[in-house]
């Protein structure tokens, strides 16, 4: 069943394009990946001559909602994990991107607009894993 | 110039998260709870960024080098393992848990939030065993 009340298709639509334009500027006149997880992940590894560029890729993703709110108040964000499960997802979500070489950006969104085979099939597998663990823990908690 | 570039490329990132909505772990959860009260919305941001990412990666195949004359560096694996779908699965598990993924957590660590800074600092704890372990 559709949730009408919670969908918001203009600024979905709107926020998915300029991730979009993020996207291609970075491999257009950088002629790099903006995928995040692979970004961060490299950092942590080592230091090189990719590092530098990849520190200001975060840094701009880190100050995005610091522009934001010179423009608006950031928007409400309702958080549901407790600490503990904060730290399991962090984990889950740090092996298995580093493992998979890549996340939602790398692979949903890069990975498909290559039209990238892999990256679909890690696309439908994050995303199926995601919606079977959603009411598993629901009626574990409930 | 292309320090630059990469820095205004993850602002304009980070803003699409932001407006997108994506920074708040419900809208994740809504889209992913398909048997329960879904939100399509991730589903369009998802569809808007390939909309402009599908001309721009295929632009980008016929050429060797970008526009600021760095390497074309697009991936050159195609293969369907299992280490690419166990990591998937781990990640999906741990996306569904808690609503964050890499990009949206990043882009949340300078909000009003603790969650955020926990998760990220979890997360990094995860890449860095996952290299420690490759």
């Amino acid at each position: 069943m559709i949730a009408w009340a919670n969908f918001t298709p203009i600024p979905a639509f709107v926020g998915g394009l300029l991730i979009g334009v993020a996207a291609a500027m970075l491999i257009l006149l950088n002629g790099r990946i903006a995928g995040v997880s692979g970004i961060l992940g490299r950092l942590l590894q080592s230091w090189g001559k990719e590092s530098a560029w990849s520190v200001l890729f975060i840094l701009g993703l880190v100050l995005a909602p610091w522009f934001y709110s010179l423009a608006a108040p950031l928007p409400e964000a309702q958080i549901e994990a407790g600490h503990a499960r904060l730290i399991i997802a962090g984990l889950l979500v740090g092996i298995g991107t580093r493992l998979a070489s890549g996340c939602t950006s790398g692979h949903g969104v890069c990975g498909l607009s290559r039209l990238s085979l892999r990256s679909l099939a890690a696309t439908i597998t994050f995303m199926l894993a995601g919606i079977v663990t959603v009411p598993v823990v629901r009626h574990l908690l409930a | 110039m292309r320090l630059l570039t990469a820095f205004v490329s993850g602002l304009i990132f980070g803003l699409g998260l932001i407006i997108s909505g994506m920074t708040n772990p419900a809208k994740v959860i809504g889209f992913l709870d398909i048997f329960g009260h879904w939100d399509p919305s991730l589903g369009l941001v998802m569809g808007g960024a390939i909309l402009v990412g599908v001309f721009a990666f295929g632009y980008a195949k016929s050429r060797k080098t970008s526009l600021l004359g760095n390497t074309m560096q697009l991936p050159t694996s195609h293969s369907i393992d299992k280490k690419l779908l166990g990591g998937s699965l781990l990640f999906g598990i741990g996306w569904g848990l808690a609503g964050y993924c890499p990009g949206p957590a990043i882009a949340s660590l300078l909000s009003d939030y603790t969650q955020p800074l926990i998760f990220t600092a979890a997360m990094l704890g995860g890449m860095w065993v996952s290299s420690k372990l490759s």
